[in-house]
Parts: C-alpha cells; sequence; structure tokens
C-alpha cells in the first residue's frame, strides 16, 4: 500500500476560496455570485481582490442561478455559492432550464453537501444531489476530496467550457493530494495500484478508503483504489481496467445508494463487465443531527464500513 | 424613427398572419399571447432596438431581447425571421419534428436571434438582470430588454429579481409585461389576483411607466421614453395592457385562445381580418 501522509487538516472549501481567487487572477471574466454565505464559502479573498467581479445575490438562489445564466452571455464565467442542497434540490428547474438546456457556463459550486455538514440537520444535509445534477443532459459533475484537490478543480473548470456542478463540503480533513497537481476534468486519480479488490472512492471517502486500503493490507488484502472525483463524465476505461483485474469492486461516497457514483459505476459494469459490487452509502435516508463523525459511524460511512464491504464483495467474488 | 408607423403596422399585421398560419399549420401553440405582443415585439425589432442579425451569441455592444413568457413563441419566431435573423420559410417547421422552431423557445436548437431557453415561467427576468450587469461589466451601453406574462409574476423568482434590480442599480433593463389580464384557467383576477402591479414595482424601486401595447403610435413612443430612462439609477418597467388574441375578433380578450389551435375555416376567418399582408411564408 503506497503511502499516505499529511501535515494539516483543512475544509475543502477552503481549497474552493483559494482556487477562485487564483482563477479570477487568471482571467478577468471569472466573477462570483453568493446568495448570503460569503463566509461559509469563502469567498472573501475574491470578494477583497476583485469587489466589481463579485454579485451579493441575497437569499435567493433561484434568482442567482438565473444571473449567472444571463451573465455568461456577456461572456463572463459566473461561479455561483451557496450549500449544495441550496445549489441543487431548491433550484433543479432553474438550472435544467436556463443553465443545463441553455448549456450555459455557469459554474455551480456547492458546499457543506452531505451529513458531514453536521449539526443544522437533515434540512441542510443534502445526499440526492449528485443524482439530481448527474441527470443533466451536459452537466459536469465534480466531488473532490480535499483541500488541494478542490482549490485544483476550481481552477480547472474556470478553464474549461460547459455548465460544471462542484461539490465539496464543510468539515476540515486530511490534506493528502499534491499541491501542485494539474486537475483533469474526467480523468480518475490512481491512488493505490491493488490486485484483489477495487475500492472507487470519491470526495470525503477517499481519504476513508486510503485507511481502509492500510489495514487491508495488514489483512493481507491488496486493494487497489481509484478517486473518481469527476462523476460525469465517467472515467469507465479507468475503472473498467481495474475491475478487470481484480473482479470485484466497492463503491463509496457521502452520498445517498440511489443516484450517486455507486449506481454509475453500476450501471457500466451491467452493460460492460458484470462483477460483483458494494455500495458505501447511505441507505436511502435523511441525516440527522449531530457532529460529522458521529453521523458518518451510525449512517456507515467509516472506514470499517468500507473493510467489511470489501471482504463481503470478496467473498461473493469466490476471492 | 426606422419606420413609419404605418409601415410598423403592416409588418405587425403580417406578424400576425405568421402566427395564426404556423399555429394552424402544427394545431398546437399559443395564438393568444402571441396575436397580444405582435404590436410591442414589432415595435422593438423595427423601431427600438439596435442589432445585427449575424448572430453571435456574447450580443457585445447591443441591445438584447429576452423572451420570458416563452409560450408566446410564434410571435418571437416571426419576428426573428422577418427581421432577417432566418429565412422566413422556416416557420412552416414551427413545432414540428427536427425543427429549430421547438414550442418554446430554445438555444439548443441553434436558432439564430435566441440566447436562453424560456418557457418554464418565472426564470427570464433573473437572466436579463445577469446579461444587463454583463453589459456593466464590459462597460457596454447598450440596453436589456425583456418581456413578461402577467400571469407569469405569480411565480416566486420574478419577485426575487424584482427586488434585486433596483437595489442593484440595473438601470440597463426595460423590462415589458404583457397585462392583458388572461391565464389558461381564467380571468387573472379570479385565479390569482395581481392587484396594483404599478405599485408593486414602484415599492420595489422601479420606474413604472404604462403603455398601451396594441397602439403601435402608443407602444413605439413609450418604448423609446423608457429608453431615455434608462441609466438614471433604476430599472424601468413598461406595463403594457395588451388584448390577448388582438386582431383576430374572436380570438380577442378570452383566456380561450391563450393555447388553442384554430381550425381551417377560423384561420380563413382570421386571415381575412389580417388583411395586410407582406407576402406569406
Amino acid at each position: 500500500m503506497k503511502k499516505y501522509t499529511y501535515t494539516e487538516k483543512k475544509d475543502t472549501r477552503s481549497g474552493f476560496g483559494a482556487g477562485l481567487l487564483e482563477a479570477g487572477k487568471k482571467n478577468p471574466e471569472v466573477v462570483a455570485l453568493c446568495a448570503d454565505l460569503v463566509g461559509s464559502l469563502k469567498m472573501d479573498a475574491f470578494i477583497k481582490e476583485f469587489p466589481e467581479r463579485f454579485f451579493q445575490i441575497g437569499i435567493a438562489e433561484a434568482n442567482m442561478i438565473g444571473i449567472a445564466a444571463g451573465l455568461t452571455i456577456g461572456g463572463k464565467i459566473p461561479f455561483t455559492g451557496t450549500f449544495a442542497n441550496f445549489s441543487t434540490g431548491r433550484v433543479y428547474d432553474q438550472i435544467r432550464q436556463s443553465v443545463a438546456y441553455s448549456n450555459k457556463n455557469v459554474k455551480i459550486c456547492a458546499s457543506h453537501a452531505g451529513l458531514t455538514l453536521g449539526e443544522d440537520g437533515a434540512t441542510h444535509q443534502i445526499l440526492e444531489d449528485i443524482g439530481l445534477m448527474k441527470m443533466l443532459p451536459g452537466m459536469t459533475v465534480i466531488n473532490t476530496c480535499d483541500y488541494n484537490q478542490t482549490k485544483a478543480a476550481t481552477i480547472a473548470i474556470a478553464e474549461f467550457e460547459g455548465p460544471v456542478y462542484l461539490r465539496f463540503g464543510r468539515p476540515v480533513i486530511p490534506v493528502f493530494t499534491d499541491p501542485d497537481q494539474k486537475f483533469e476534468i474526467g480523468k480518475a486519480w490512481m491512488v493505490n495500484e491493488g490486485t484483489d479488490v477495487t475500492i472507487v472512492a470519491t470526495g470525503h471517502m477517499v481519504w476513508k478508503a486510503i485507511e481502509a486500503g492500510e489495514k487491508l493490507a495488514e489483512m493481507g488484502i491488496d486493494a487497489e483504489i481509484i478517486n473518481i472525483h469527476t462523476i460525469k463524465p465517467l472515467d469507465e476505461e479507468a475503472i473498467l481496467k481495474s475491475i478487470k483485474k481484480t473482479g470485484c469492486v466497492v463503491t463509496a461516497e457521502e452520498h445517498n445508494k440511489f443516484g450517486g457514483l455507486g449506481e454509475s459505476v453500476a450501471r457500466l459494469l451491467s452493460t460492460e463487465l458484470p462483477s460483483p459490487q458494494e455500495f458505501v452509502a447511505v441507505n436511502d435516508s435523511f441525516g440527522e443531527s449531530g457532529t460529522p463523525d458521529q453521523l458518518m459511524t451510525k449512517y456507515g460511512l467509516d472506514t470499517i464500513n468500507i473493510i467489511e464491504a470489501v471482504q463481503k464483495v470478496m467473498k461473493r467474488a469466490n476471492k | 424613427m426606422k419606420h413609419t408607423i404605418n409601415e410598423l403596422e403592416d409588418i405587425a399585421s403580417q406578424v400576425r398572419r405568421d402566427i395564426v398560419r404556423m399555429v394552424h399549420g402544427c394545431q398546437s401553440g399559443h395564438p393568444g399571447g402571441s396575436l397580444g405582443c405582435a404590436d410591442f415585439m414589432t415595435a422593438l425589432y423595427f423601431d427600438v432596438m439596435n442589432y445585427s442579425t449575424d448572430f453571435k451569441m456574447d450580443g457585445i455592444g447591443e441591445d438584447l431581447f429576452f423572451l420570458s413568457n416563452g409560450h408566446i413563441s410564434p410571435v418571437f419566431y416571426s419576428v426573428l425571421a422577418r427581421a432577417g435573423y432566418f429565412e422566413v420559410s422556416e416557420l412552416a417547421t414551427f413545432r414540428k419534428l427536427n425543427s429549430r422552431l421547438q414550442g418554446h423557445p430554445t438555444t439548443h436548437e441553434h436558432l439564430p436571434g435566441i440566447r436562453i431557453a424560456s418557457g418554464s415561467l418565472g426564470q427570464g427576468m433573473s437572466v436579463a438582470i445577469g446579461a444587463a450587469q454583463a453589459k456593466k461589466l464590459n462597460k457596454d451601453k447598450s440596453i436589456v430588454y425583456s418581456l413578461h406574462g402577467d400571469g407569469e409574476l405569480q411565480e416566486g423568482q420574478n419577485w426575487e429579481a424584482i427586488m434585486y434590480a433596483p437595489f442593484n442599480k440595473v438601470d440597463n433593463l426595460i423590462s415589458t409585461i404583457d397585462y392583458n389580464g388572461q391565464q389558461i384557467d381564467g380571468p387573472t383576477e379570479k385565479v390569482l389576483s395581481l392587484e396594483s402591479l404599478q405599485a408593486k414595482f414602484e415599492a420595489f424601486g422601479w420606474h413604472v411607466i404604462t403603455s398601451n401595447g396594441n397602439d403601435m403610435d402608443d407602444i413605439v413612443k413609450a418604448l423609446h421614453y423608457a429608453k431615455s430612462l434608462t441609466g438614471k439609477g433604476k430599472p424601468i418597467l413598461n406595463l403594457m395592457s395588451t388584448i390577448m388574441g388582438n386582431g383576430v375578433d374572436f380570438m380577442m380578450g378570452s383566456h380561450k385562445w391563450h393555447g388553442v389551435a384554430p381550425n381551417d375555416e377560423q384561420l380563413a376567418t382570421a386571415l381575412a381580418q389580417l388583411n395586410t399582408t407582406l407576402k406569406d411564408y
């Protein structure tokens, strides 16, 4: 198992804030919009540097999406910022008609996704957003795993033409990816090569997959770990190549098992390479109040859940 | 003035002929609101707006128009074709398979002149505001126009946009409300009354003007007056009274022709009433 270490923990949303500032410096057409959550989205540095390129919309997310769509017409590259729940479910029809169907170059940037939002509870903890967004034709869907990857992804989507949903989170988590990485949309990242089982993880579950991989190695199981940061378009080639080798897969995501990364992998495998698969995901439920760690444990999104899923899927694959 | 009032009225007559023929041709679509807005759309595209029919999405240096109540696509398509964005013969494909003239306007089929999809109501004002703010960032002095149904104002997103535009001094925006008092299920005052739109918009900080959208002289004057009000710190709202179905007597003033196509006999009657033609497609 390749060794991953970290010296600090940071939130992915701060990676977004840093990436937004850099994207803004690189391209004067980059603008930002926020629906009364500037601090939560870490947009302060961008606003300080480019006050005339920031639009405070107020608590009016539908209007924010529409204004962003309109800004693209004048050649702007708008980044909208609010919580994942208000970035997707609340404004689905606005995104569908004014952004996706109209093919507008809007970057919908969503913080506080999933259970790790914590104490605010289920009203704010969306676990359906990946599904909502990936169903929209032409929408690129990205869920990043640490500060550095989020920063790199934010810079990369500014250079990409087309609507993007960028999903990140609230809690501080280990920073373990390369600070100088080049983020390639739609390209899987090989975290660890292995032969016994494939673990496909996204977002906050990537670090947990690494922890699981270390424990599995101690148990004599050689896990291949792939980070799928871009859920759509899916890097089908990387996934198929890995599962051809290992014969079984565990998918891990902080999302409902319905509509998430796991279903995308299952759809791919069902037509191309039928293989045993286990899902580490929320079992079709809403969340609740609690600390992020408590919630990840209660809803089955811990390192141990990945290990158990690996054992189960290998058994099913007769390994 | 690019055209005399009489010339504009003749164009509007042809646009009305196009509308009833398009809707008859596919036996679907929305003639009522389209006919009511024929004079406004003609005035806008043949007298008021500055634009190039060599279509570029960004429209930099051009006035832009956004149709929020996308169901009145027949009047939009007719005016775009008559203005020269595409061949008038293409109007015959309206709502048919493989057409660029979809039931509701879309950028998806790359029809020149269209910059956003609309149809799901209440989204156009936000888009127009965004386009207007982009113009300000680009130091582009041209104007953004938008059109909205009155019933459409029942959608909440409008009020987010109506609150935002004056606060942010979006004063390069002229939004028009097609105030015909009708919606699918009946008169707006029976379905969900709008009460005083003028007072509502003024309370939100708009500069409100009123006009008669079925009097060419009045609507041309109103739009030029609205233009003179731009750049003064407030968005402009043109509260435009129209009669749904205007120009075809049996369609006038009733919500029953909101989304119903005429039969052969009704088409002949309508065309006889709209006898000024510049040549049908």
